[in-house]
């Protein structure tokens, strides 16, 4: 059983990468181990060296390549967060992300779409959907988007913004809004989320409590979060404090910012940026409903 | 003192006083925000289930409980008395603590005794217990009435369901983990 979830896992990577290749994006590696990650009010990175960091996400990295003038980058790198748990979490997992500059969030919509229709043609061989949780999603299907203010009101019957401020943002997301997704046999696409919840994100034009940031579902369970790259230095170090002031507030660790990437972000064309979960398109893939169905190791295995 | 991170399948904790077993598990964190510890527990004393919702930063006292032999003494009121034979210390519990347990104590029984700090909130029995049958009805030969068994009550009180053919006095094997009678010991 699990040497084909493995067989599996190492096609969805390979198909992954064919996908890439194919439209002439660059495919790099950047550190995994760097001084500082992006400062984020409830993700922790995994320190190692006196004050360095295991890479949380490679977006730092990533980011200061498109600043040096690539246009079109794609990485498989691995990830970890400290404390992460859980049947869809490992603290150490494997993400994909990528980049294109010149373009905003709606582009990498489109790209979702032929990547998942891609994986699904080369790798479901018995059957044309993604499987999760007993549900069936086709991605050839007609998919679906919907604003995150329009989803807490229509699956909730309240205000994303009420949520927020009495700290119930999380409990609705995952016990409401998350099991109605679960019911679309087709993938869809949570977008324009309150600028609270995007702390690397551009804000809407003309709307400045939106962020052009969208979460990917298949079956309720959360693939992939893109957005269209903030690009403004000072906007960028003043929400990576601001991230840090909630941290602290918790009894969290302050984390280090980026100076580098702080310093070279006013070179950054106007760009959009991606990180899919490749564990949990494996899942999905497989019909997997937990994480530890599709590693070769789990921790608790070695 | 354990932290959200320890919360596993198993662990055991005190809550409200009570311990509780965490029967079910699990980690969420939507995109961005706050990770959730989903739990489902049993309280190892009343068996009731609870489902609680644990965010980051937040602790809970591990449970201290241990099992020990000890054998059933007497019965006092709706009192039982079991002694540890090692050291002679003696734990007392009530009727409604021990539930179904209660029908297969024989004096001198040798059962473990879950203990909660000070306090005995349960015990198990062996798989099989024997127990001598004091009154049923008298088997007629050639009964043809159908019946294939009948009620018959055992030295503690308990009453089940025997075949026709078990007569007073008899000694019976019942299993403690159904109630029900297993086989008859002979001789």
């Amino acid at each position: 059983m699990k040497m084909d979830a493995l067989w599996l896992r190492a096609n969805v990577i390979k198909a992954i990468r064919d996908f890439f290749w194919e439209r002439g994006f660059l495919e790099v590696e950047t550190p995994l181990l760097i001084p500082a990650n992006a400062p984020e009010e409830y993700i922790n990175p995994i320190s190692t060296l006196p004050s360095w960091q295991l890479q949380t996400s490679p977006e730092i990295c990533m980011k200061r390549l498109l600043c040096a003038g690539h246009q079109k980058l794609f990485q498989i790198s691995h990830c970890w967060r400290s404390e992460e748990r859980g049947s869809r979490h490992l603290s150490e997992f494997t993400m994909l992300e990528w980049y294109r500059a010149g373009c905003d969030y709606q582009v990498l919509m489109a790209d979702c779409e032929e990547l998942l229709q891609h994986i699904a043609a080369v790798c479901l061989t018995d059957r044309d959907c993604f499987v999760h949780n007993s549900t069936n999603i086709n991605p050839f299907n007609p998919w679906q988007r919907i604003s995150v203010q329009e989803a807490f009101l229509h699956f909730g019957q309240i205000n994303v913004w009420d949520c927020l401020r009495n700290g119930l943002y999380e409990e609705i997301l995952t016990s409401v809004i998350e099991p109605a997704l679960a019911k679309f046999d087709s993938p869809v696409i949570l977008m324009d989320y309150p600028v609270e919840l995007a702390a690397l994100a551009r804000t809407k034009p003309g709307n400045h409590e939106l962020a052009e940031r969208f979460e990917l579902y298949l079956g309720g369970l959360e693939l992939a979060n893109g957005f269209s790259e903030l690009n403004d230095p000072k906007e960028q170090r003043k929400r990576f404090e601001d991230a840090n002031r909630v941290r602290s507030k918790a009894g969290q660790v302050v984390l280090p910012l980026p100076e580098p990437f702080l310093e070279t972000l006013s070179n950054m064309p106007a760009s959009a940026g991606i990180a899919m979960g490749v564990d949990r398109l494996v899942m999905l893939t497989a019909g997997a409903d937990s994480i530890d169905e599709i590693v070769a190791f789990t921790p608790e295995d070695l | 003192m354990y932290t959200v991170a320890d919360l596993k399948k198993g662990l055991k904790i005190i809550l409200d006083g009570d311990p509780y077993l965490v029967v079910a598990f699990d980690f969420v964190k939507p995109g961005k925000g706050q990770a959730l510890y989903r739990t489902k527990m049993r309280n190892m004393i009343n068996g009731s289930l609870l489902d609680r919702t644990y965010r980051s930063g937040e602790s809970f006292e591990p449970a201290s409980l241990e099992e020990r032999s000890m054998e059933y003494l007497y019965k006092e009121g709706n009192h039982y008395t079991f002694m540890d034979q090692q050291t002679y210390e003696q734990v007392v519990m009530e009727e409604e603590t021990l539930g179904d347990a209660k029908n297969y104590l024989l004096e001198n029984l040798k059962v473990e005794v879950m203990l909660f700090g000070e306090k005995a909130i349960g015990i198990s029995l062996p798989n099989f217990v024997n127990l001598r049958v004091t009154g049923t009805e008298q088997w007629a030969k050639g009964d043809t009435s159908g019946n294939d068994s009948k009620p018959a009550t055992v030295e503690t009180g308990y009453v089940l369901r025997v075949p026709p053919f078990i007569e007073e006095g008899e000694l019976i094997v019942i299993d403690t983990r159904t109630g029900e009678y297993s086989t008859r010991v002979k001789g």
